[in-house]
């Protein structure tokens, strides 16, 4: 079934129609092109059934004889006697093609049609459309198990078995070491500082919501921080970015002042909402900050380039900063304006190490245990890529590219 | 129960989305997108939470007669009813910021510059800050400010002007995307690995229910 003909005013990249039914053959113009051959269709693997994989032998005329073929449509039905509805486009050269909008176990035909330009005299050329046979039969199935991900299987089992032998062992009483980490160590002192001059404590729990693990982190230490204030009848501060978790840090304050056995200090409006917006929550801070001057500046939690505004204001109003994040573009800027800064996975330790709760201590030395392995993994892999035994490869090159120093001013 | 059942939610929710990492099938990676879109759901809810504490805070600060922040509070009772009002009724409609409303006059004019004012800061506390940090107080401080200046001078024309007589592959830029690439993407590397099981052991304690104190108490 090899159809011939012309349509449309100019070729675009975008399908000319929406069912190749709908166009109407009109006049033949040779030269056209030959159809691609070969097309076939097969499951995408490693999905929920709704990727099918098209793929062709090129035509004759893409990049050989009369070399005018521009691009390749790709067409789809559910019977190979049509209609035929346009799916996608290829550019010439190319021989597969991804259709990742079918549905799982329904039956598809595919057909190719290979795209040229026919010249019209006097006026722009007019695209010509040359289709290929139908496909025969296939469907997408959906897998029960993403063979890819094998490796990351092993990882996660690995990781989480030496995590949860470490809790039990701590759990059954035997003793967990772990090295001191300053920006914790100071938050006592940070918090009675505050008291001794009379000034507030704000505490910034990043800028995410409550689906980042990161605010979770963060707001853990919020607990712990609000304690302490509680005790020392600290003024906190909490202004937010973000309702819900405003709605969480409340609780978690009220909680801590409640455990301090302040609940008659705990003031619902000291945790409160500002903006979502990034730039409007670095403004709404930075105008509290330079209004209140307080003793003392938590940043905990996920942040973006808001981060050096924040933390430089806060030091240029002489506030003792302690910040902890797991952005590794915004490290350096803590690092440089801040106290104290809990480096990455010091973070997720907070709660742990202020805790000294032996479950949590636990799954540190687990954490610890999956990082040795894969030192030692990596250390393997050098001296075999250095022996020549294996060869490191990436399906994306930029990816082994320098990181690029646009990252650091990232925007949300 | 009030803390159970939230423990119970974080649990299912949790397993679900590892074991659809694992299992394309449904229907796991349905249930995921399900729990994206209730999170969605609960957000869009808790806008009128914030928008509502906003306005309260803000006219707290502008009742109270002593406080220096009134002035402020009152701009921003004024900017939100401004913003909100326009942007109900004259955004396009379902549109919604339609290009030539005055909604999206707004935001051209006024949103928009201020939001490049305050990125546009960052660019001065840059400087502010790597003046104290790129200081030799030490071996590792001065081993940093060397890499920081050769980084510097290599990414700009001069670098390369001052070491053309070098051949290439030896001059500034090429020191300075080597310093780039190996030993700066080495240190971001051993960091990323320290988050990454960070967060994978910081789940795991939430998933188990070890960790509850987002939930409020210890």
């Amino acid at each position: 079934m090899i159809v011939l003909f012309v349509h449309g005013p100019a070729f675009t990249q975008s399908p000319p129609s929406d069912s190749m039914a709908a166009i109407a053959p009109t006049v033949a113009e040779p030269p056209a092109p030959h159809p691609p051959t070969g097309v076939r269709g097969s499951d995408a693997p490693n999905d929920n059934g709704e990727a099918i994989i098209v793929s062709w032998n090129l035509s004759p005329d893409d990049g050989a004889g009369l070399d005018n073929v521009e691009s390749y449509l790709i067409l789809r039905g559910t019977s190979p006697d049509g209609p035929f509805d346009t799916v996608g486009a290829a550019a010439a050269g190319q021989t597969s093609f991804t259709d990742a909008t079918v549905h799982s176990g329904t039956i598809y035909h595919y057909i190719v049609s290979a795209v040229a330009l026919a010249p019209v005299p006097g006026g722009e050329p007019k695209p010509v459309y040359i289709q290929s046979e139908p496909s025969a039969a296939v469907q997408g199935v959906a897998q029960w198990f993403h063979s890819r991900r094998l490796n990351a299987l092993i990882a996660v089992i690995i990781l989480c078995s030496a995590i949860l032998y470490f809790i039990n062992a701590a759990r059954s009483g035997k003793s967990v070491y772990i090295r001191k980490i300053g920006g914790l160590e100071a938050v006592d002192e940070a918090v009675g500082r505050a008291t001794e001059m009379g000034k507030k404590i704000f505490y910034i729990p990043g800028t995410q919501d409550m689906d980042e693990v990161q605010t979770l982190a963060g707001i853990t230490i919020l607990g712990r921080v609000a304690k302490v204030a509680a005790d020392y009848e600290a003024k906190l501060e909490v202004p937010v970015s973000r309702s819900l978790v405003m709605v969480t840090c409340r609780e978690v304050v009220k909680e801590a002042f409640l455990n301090a056995g302040r609940p008659d200090a705990y003031r619902e409006e000291s945790v409160y909402y500002l903006t979502d917006d990034q730039f409007g929550y670095a403004a709404g801070i930075d105008g509290l900050v330079m209004r209140d001057k307080p003793a003392t500046m938590f940043y905990m939690g996920a942040f973006y380039a808001e981060s050096l505004i924040l933390a430089e204001t806060g030091n240029s109003i002489g506030a003792i900063q302690i910040a902890g994040t797991a952005m590794p573009a915004q490290l350096p800027f803590f690092v440089a304006a801040c106290d104290y800064t809990l480096i990455g996975e010091e973070l997720f330790a907070a709660s742990a190490y202020l805790s000294k709760e032996p479950k949590l201590l636990g799954s540190l030395k687990g954490q610890d245990v999956g990082k040795g392995i894969i030192l030692v993994t990596i250390l393997v892999g050098i001296i075999l890529t250095s022996i020549g035994a294996i060869t490191l490869k990436t399906s994306d090159p930029e990816k082994l590219g320098p990181y690029n120093i646009g990252q650091y001013f990232e925007v949300e | 129960m009030r803390r159970e059942i939230p423990t119970f939610i974080a649990l299912f929710v949790g397993v679900v989305c590892i074991v659809q990492f694992f299992i394309p099938h449904r229907p796991f990676g349905t249930l995921v997108d399900t729990f994206s879109d209730w999170f969605g759901i609960l957000q869009a809810f808790a806008i009128w939470l914030g928008a509502l504490n906003l306005l309260r805070v803000s006219t707290q600060r502008t009742l109270a007669k002593k406080s220096h922040d009134r002035w402020y509070g009152i701009v921003v009772i004024l900017s939100f009813l401004l913003i909100a009002i326009i942007g109900l009724f004259f955004s396009g409609g379902r549109g919604f910021q339609l290009a030539g409303t005055r909604f999206d006059y707004l935001y051209v004019n006024v949103y928009t510059p201020l939001s490049s004012t305050m990125f546009a800061i960052l660019a001065f506390f840059v400087a502010s800050a790597s003046y104290r940090a790129f200081r030799a107080r030490s071996w590792e401080a001065t081993l940093l400010l060397l890499a920081a200046f050769l980084v510097m001078l290599g990414r700009v024309p001069v670098g390369d002007t001052l070491t053309g007589f070098l051949p290439e592959g030896y001059r500034l830029s090429d020191v300075a995307s080597w310093i780039m690439t190996y030993p700066q993407v080495a240190g971001q590397r051993a960091i990323m690995i320290g988050i990454a099981l960070g967060v994978a052991s910081a789940s795991l304690r939430l998933i188990l229910g070890l960790e509850r104190s987002y939930l409020g108490g210890e």
